[in-house]
C-alpha cells in the first residue's frame, strides 16, 4: 500500500463572527495516498477552500487530527509550518495572489528566496524552468497587470511548481480559464502526477473531474461522496480532440 | 545568505512603494531638518549676544549708585549721589583684584564745529578707560593724568561724531570743538566699534578727562559710575565681593542694610542676556519639538498605514514559506533604510538651510551636535517602531488571515 501523505480524522472549523458561528467543516475524515489526483467538488459555500487552506497549513482546525507524513500538524511550531510550506507544498490559490508590480519571474522566484539553500543561480533556473512548464517562457518580465487571467493563473502555477513540492494543492486553478486553457494546465498536472506528484484538485466543473484518480464531493461541510474514477481521461487527447483554433 | 535575500527583498519592496518611500522619508527629512535650522537660529543669537559682550571687555566691572534695579524698584534722587570720588579712591587703594579703575560722569548735549552739529553724550573718565573698555586709537592720543588733574579742556571723539561734524573729512585732531558751548580741543580719535548687538551705536561718544566734565559741563561732585577691570575674568567674582565690602565699610552701611549701591561684573551681564536669548531658544526648542512631534506622527501613521496595506503581501509571504521573522526582518531592514536616509537627507537640508539662514538673512546661526542628534534619533526610532510593529502583529497571523485582510 502507497504512504499516507495526508491523514485528517473528525476535522472542524468553525469562524465566529460577532455572536454567529459559522460550522464550514463539520467533521470531515479522509486520507490521500502519496501520487494520486484527487479532486474536491461541491457547491459553493461548501468548504472547499477552507478545506484546503488547512490542508496547505494556512489554516488551523479548529478541532481534528491533521498528519501530513505522518506527523501531527498540531504539534509543528510556526517556523516548522513555514519550512512545510516552503519546501513540500505548492498552493495555487483561487485569486491568483501574485505580488503586484513584479514581474513574473520575480513572483515565481519568490518561495525559493526564503529557502538558503537555493543559491542565486539556481533560483534563477528553476523559476525560467517552472515559468517554461506553464507555456509563459516569453513572458518572464512581464508584471500581473501586462498578464491575462489565465497567464496569471499559470504564473501562479509555475510558482507553486518551483520548489518541487511534494504536493499541489490548487484552488479552482482553473476556474477563470476557458476550455482550452485548462485543458492544457490539466493536462500539465496529470504529467506532473505521472512524476509522482501528490495533487489536491479544488473544482466545481465535473469534466475536470474526470481527470483525477479520485473525487471527494463536499456539501454542507460533510464528506457526501468519495470515490476512485475507473476511466480516467487524458486532458492531453481531450485538448487535441478540441476544435482548432487561430492564436 | 538569509540576510542577502532579505536586504534584496527590502530593496525591491523599497523601491517597488516609491510613493511611500517618498512620503515617510519627506515626513523624517522634514522633522530633522525643522528641528536642526530651529535650535541653530537660537544657539546663534545667544552666541552672538555672548561674543559682542565679551568684546566690550570681559573682565569689566561696573559700580552704580542706587541699589540694584533689576527689581525695578524706584530710586529716590539722593541715593542716585551716594557714588563719591572717596569710593573710588578707597576701592583703588585697597582693591587687589583690580587692574584698572576710572571714576565716570556723563552728560549729554551738543558738539559743535563751525555750522555743523550733533547730538552726542560726553563721558568724563581718566586714561585706564580705554584699556578698561578695550579701546584702541585710530589718530591721536589719550589724554594724560596731567591734563586729568588741571581739568584740561581735551576730548576724544567717536567715529560718529567724526562724521557728522567734520563732514568734509578734514583731520579732527588738533582742531577746536564746542560741547554744550564750552570749548574743547580734539587730540584723538577712538577706533570705530559699530554697533553692539543691543542696537547701541559705539563709535557716538566723546571722552574727556572726568575733572573737567564734573567741574566745567556738569557741576557735580559726585560719580555716575566707577568702571574698573579685574585682573583676568576668573578674578571677576572675587573683585565684585571686594568692591562690595569696601563700598559698604565706606558708606557705613549696618548689616542689616541693603546696599546702596550695585556691583556687577560683565559675566553677570552676560548671564542677563544669556537668559534672555535662553528664553528664545526655549521658545525654538519648544516650536521644533512640536514639528519633531508633528514629524512622528506623520511617519508613523504613514508607516503604520503602509505595513497594514501589506497585510495581503504579508499573507503571501508566509504562504510560500516566509517565516515570521524573515517578515519582520524585512519590514525592519525597509523601515531602517528609510529612516537612515530620510534622517541624513533630513541633517543635510537642516545645515543648508542654516547656511542659506545666515548668508542671505544675516541671521547668526550656530549648529549644535545635540540638535543633530536628538531629531535623528527620535525620526528614525519613530520610523522604525512603526515600520516594525505593524509588521510583527501581520507576521504573528495565520497566513490565511492575513491573505484575507482588507
Ligand atoms: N474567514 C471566514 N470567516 C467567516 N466565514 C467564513 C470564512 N471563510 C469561509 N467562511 C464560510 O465558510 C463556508 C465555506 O466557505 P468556503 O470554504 O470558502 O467555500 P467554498 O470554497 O466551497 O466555496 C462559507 O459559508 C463561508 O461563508
Ligand atoms: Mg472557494
Amino acid at each position: 500500500m502507497a504512504k499516507e501523505i495526508i491523514k485528517i480524522q473528525d476535522l472542524k472549523r468553525e469562524f465566529t463572527m460577532g455572536t454567529e458561528t459559522v460550522h464550514a467543516l463539520k467533521g470531515i475524515s479522509f486520507t490521500i495516498e502519496e501520487g494520486q489526483f484527487v479532486t474536491i467538488m461541491g457547491s459553493s459555500g461548501s468548504g472547499k477552500s477552507t478545506m484546503l487552506n488547512i490542508l496547505g497549513c494556512l489554516d488551523q482546525p479548529t478541532s481534528g487530527l491533521y498528519e501530513i507524513d505522518g506527523v501531527s500538524v498540531k504539534d509543528l511550531s510556526k517556523n516548522e509550518l513555514a519550512t512545510i510550506r516552503n519546501e513540500k507544498i505548492g498552493f495555487i490559490f483561487q485569486s491568483y495572489n501574485l505580488l503586484a508590480r513584479t514581474s513574473a519571474i520575480e513572483n515565481v522566484e519568490l518561495p525559493l528566496l526564503y529557502n538558503s539553500k537555493v543559491s542565486t543561480e539556481e533560483r534563477r533556473k528553476r523559476a525560467l524552468n517552472a515559468l517554461e512548464m506553464v507555456g509563459l517562457a516569453d513572458r518572464i518580465h512581464h508584471t500581473p497587470s501586462q498578464l491575462s487571467g489565465g497567464q496569471q493563473q499559470r504564473v501562479a502555477i509555475a510558482r507553486s511548481l518551483v520548489n518541487n513540492p511534494v504536493m499541489i494543492l490548487a484552488d479552482e486553478a482553473t476556474g477563470n480559464l476557458d476550455t482550452r486553457t485548462s485543458y492544457e494546465i490539466m493536462s500539465l498536472f496529470q504529467e506532473l502526477n505521472k512524476k509522482g506528484i501528490t495533487i489536491t484538485f479544488v473544482t466545481h466543473e465535473p469534466d475536470i473531474a474526470t481527470f483525477s484518480s479520485r473525487t471527494v464531493v463536499l456539501k454542507d461541510g460533510h464528506i457526501i461522496k468519495d470515490y476512485m474514477n475507473t476511466n480516467i481521461q487524458s486532458a492531453a487527447s481531450e485538448l487535441a480532440k478540441l476544435p482548432k483554433e487561430d492564436h | 545568505m538569509r540576510l542577502l535575500n532579505l536586504l534584496k527583498i527590502a530593496y525591491k519592496a523599497i523601491v517597488l512603494n516609491k510613493v511611500r518611500t517618498l512620503l515617510t522619508m519627506l515626513g523624517i527629512i522634514i522633522g530633522v531638518a525643522s528641528v536642526i535650522a530651529m535650535l541653530a537660529i537660537g544657539e546663534g543669537s545667544k552666541e552672538s549676544i555672548r561674543t559682542t559682550i565679551s568684546s566690550m571687555g570681559s573682565n569689566m566691572i561696573t559700580i552704580r549708585p542706587g541699589a540694584d534695579v533689576r527689581g525695578g524698584v524706584r530710586q529716590d534722587a539722593s541715593t542716585m549721589e551716594s557714588l563719591k570720588f572717596d569710593d573710588y579712591l578707597a576701592i583703588k587703594e585697597q582693591a587687589t583684584t583690580l587692574s584698572y579703575i576710572t571714576p565716570m560722569v556723563n552728560g549729554s548735549g551738543q558738539v559743535i564745529s563751525g555750522a555743523n552739529n550733533w547730538p552726542s553724550t560726553i563721558y568724563g573718565v581718566n586714561p585706564e578707560y580705554l584699556d578698561i573698555k578695550v579701546l584702541g586709537l585710530q589718530s591721536g592720543s589719550m589724554f594724560t593724568d596731567a591734563e586729568v588733574k588741571s581739568a584740561s579742556k581735551v576730548v576724544l571723539i567717536g567715529q560718529t561724531v567724526v562724521d557728522n561734524v567734520f563732514p568734509d573729512g578734514e583731520e579732527p585732531v588738533g582742531q577746536m570743538i564746542r560741547f554744550n558751548n564750552i570749548p574743547f580741543k580734539v587730540i584723538g580719535v577712538l577706533e570705530e566699534k559699530g554697533e553692539n548687538t543691543f542696537g547701541q551705536d559705539q563709535d557716538d561718544v566723546v571722552i574727556a578727562p572726568y575733572t573737567t566734565v564734573q567741574k566745567r559741563i556738569l557741576a557735580i561732585t559726585y560719580l555716575n559710575q566707577i568702571m574698573a577691570s579685574a585682573i583676568s575674568e576668573e578674578d571677576a567674582p572675587e573683585a565684585v565681593t571686594q568692591v562690595t565690602a569696601i563700598l559698604r565699610d565706606q558708606h557705613k552701611l549696618a548689616d542689616s542694610e541693603d546696599d546702596d549701591f550695585s556691583v556687577r561684573s560683565m559675566e553677570e551681564l552676560i548671564s542677563t542676556f544669556s537668559s534672555t536669548s535662553e528664553m528664545l531658544t526655549i521658545l525654538l526648542v519648544a516650536v521644533a519639538s512640536i514639528s519633531l512631534l508633528i514629524g512622528g506622527i506623520g511617519i508613523m501613521n504613514i508607516m503604520y498605514v503602509s505595513v497594514k496595506e501589506r497585510t495581503k503581501e504579508i499573507g503571501l509571504r508566509m504562504a510560500v514559506g516566509g517565516k515570521g521573522s524573515d517578515i519582520l526582518m524585512q519590514f525592519l531592514i525597509e523601515a531602517i533604510l528609510i529612516s537612515i536616509t530620510g534622517g541624513v537627507l533630513g541633517v543635510i537640508l537642516g545645515l543648508s538651510a542654516t547656511v542659506f539662514i545666515e548668508k542671505f538673512l544675516h541671521w547668526p546661526t550656530s549648529v549644535a551636535m545635540y540638535s543633530i542628534i536628538i531629531s535623528f534619533a527620535v525620526c528614525a526610532v519613530t520610523g522604525i517602531f512603526f515600520g516594525w510593529y505593524p509588521a510583527r502583529k501581520a507576521a504573528a497571523l495565520d497566513p490565511i488571515t492575513a491573505l484575507r485582510y482588507e
